[in-house]
């Protein structure tokens, strides 16, 4: 019997602690919300399930009814895309961080980048990026290629993945010669090498905002988590991470 | 549906078509030796060529990636020879390829075994060469296995995702198949696009289907 009971809570964590709440974040938050989860579960006993991926692809299952409490976005269209649809509470919802974007090239690379506008030269044959028409990283990626009027000069080169840490894979292996990712993605991996620091007053306004979902059967214990986040400990953590806080309105 | 659509299923018939004549004259070799032959290495060979079929498609595309990558065994031979495969088509082609190779070595290793050996020795004793009693006793006994492999192994080829998307990417208008589309307008939440492909992928398996048991027929 009491085996079987063990049996049970692993099988279904909920019965075990407090509250499960279920995070769909941006697949750049992976690793920061990693380190930060057993702080907070610590804390609040609450435990935390982490649904990563593009914010595009998330906000989609959130629309087909996916279970989630908190969602944080890498872009402010994804958010509005559901508050338009009344999918999240609209109180809840604020910009919690900032980034900014970096070319990054396989670490052993001999390719010359040091301005956005070598991605044009012919040595550069193919550029890995999050898909340009709806991961937040891809459209900022667009954003400013645009701005600098480089983007239709390396559109043909451009390898679109599933999410921002697609392109950093395609160049940790170096099967993409350069990449654009956050600064943040490009912080973690040793095996490649940032060839041009995106400044913050070049680059485009990146925003995760971060919300309760409407559908979520624990609106109180999502808040709370949400707090968590905006906290002074917890904002260590991002900015060890390399990630901007946003100030708290 | 949109030409961009079309383009993608007229795609996805070329690559998939490629990819199933390049495994054709391999897949009926192997075949061969596995159903008469018995040799050192043979249950190593039979494992590794059903892998594909029994492991979930993306770690054969990773498997796939890690010899044509650019770093890979394969991929450097390839570089320097200045030929691309990663994210290209050249890369659809491969994942197709390993992913249907299996099927139509189980159709075709299945005729063959079918055959009554005593019509080949029959050819021979009058005098057939090797290689006419093959072209003109097992393959036309076998050949019902060997279509039905062929047409598996297309329509394999047509629905390949998993490794596809590993080794090739999604890149519109260029690697991205039938299968990746409707996922893309599934994420996008383009349903009626994801739909009317799905009805096109339907139409194409119905005429490989039926198309082969046509041929069949005729000849029986």
């Amino acid at each position: 019997m009491r085996r079987l009971l063990l049996l049970t809570a692993m099988l279904f964590p909920a019965l075990a602690s407090a509250a499960t709440l279920h995070v769909s974040a941006a697949a750049s938050l992976t690793d920061v919300l990693q380190e930060l989860a057993p702080l907070y579960e610590k804390q609040s006993g609450d435990a935390l399930l982490f649904n990563f991926g593009a914010s595009s692809l998330l906000a989609r299952q959130i629309e087909e009814g996916a279970p989630a409490d908190l969602f944080i976005s890498a872009d402010e269209l994804k958010m509005d895309q559901l508050q338009v649809r009344r999918l999240i509470v609209a109180a809840s919802r604020r910009s919690i961080l900032s980034n900014t974007l970096a070319i990054i090239v396989p670490k052993e690379s001999r390719m010359k980048i040091d301005s956005p506008a070598d991605l044009a030269d012919d040595s550069v044959r193919n550029i890995a990026v999050a898909d340009p028409q709806t991961v937040p990283a891809g459209l900022y990626a667009k954003e400013y290629l645009r701005k600098l009027k480089l983007w239709q000069k390396i559109v043909f080169k451009v390898v679109p993945t599933d999410n921002v840490r697609g392109a950093l894979a395609a160049v940790e292996a170096g099967n993409a010669d350069a990449g654009i990712v956050y600064k943040t993605d490009a912080l973690i991996s040793k095996l490649v090498r940032i060839a041009y620091d995106v400044p913050v007053s070049e680059g485009p306004d990146i925003s995760y905002p971060a919300a309760v979902v409407t559908d979520s059967k624990q609106p109180a214990a999502a808040q709370r988590l949400l707090d968590f986040l905006q906290s002074p400990p917890a904002q260590a953590v991002f900015r060890k991470y390399g990630f901007l806080i946003k100030p708290r309105k | 549906m949109s030409a961009g659509n079309w383009h993608i299923v007229a795609f996805t018939l070329r690559v998939a078509a490629l990819s199933t004549l390049l495994i054709l004259p391999f897949g009926i070799g192997v075949a061969w030796l596995l159903a008469r032959y018995r040799w050192p290495g043979k249950s190593l060979v039979e494992t590794l060529v059903t892998l594909p079929l029994v492991m979930p498609p993306v770690a054969t595309g990773l498997v796939l990636l890690k010899l044509i990558g650019r770093r890979g065994p394969l991929g450097q031979l390839l570089d320097h020879a200045g030929i691309e495969v990663v994210f290209t088509w050249r890369a659809v082609v491969l994942a197709m390829m390993a992913m249907s190779f299996p099927l139509l070595v189980r159709g075709c290793r299945v005729a063959f075994e079918e055959v009554n050996v005593r019509f080949e020795q029959v050819a021979r004793t009058l005098g057939a060469s090797d290689w006419r009693v093959f072209a003109t006793i097992t393959v036309p006994l076998a050949l019902r296995g060997i279509v039905g492999g062929l047409v598996l192994a297309f329509a394999r080829a047509i629905g390949e995702f998993g490794a596809t998307i590993v080794v090739a990417g999604n890149i519109p208008g260029r690697t991205r198949t039938l299968a990746l589309a409707i996922y893309d307008d599934a994420q996008l939440g383009h349903d009626a696009d994801a739909y009317r492909l799905l009805a096109v992928a339907a139409v194409i398996a119905f005429v490989a289907l039926w198309t082969s048991e046509a041929i069949l027929r005729r000849q029986r």
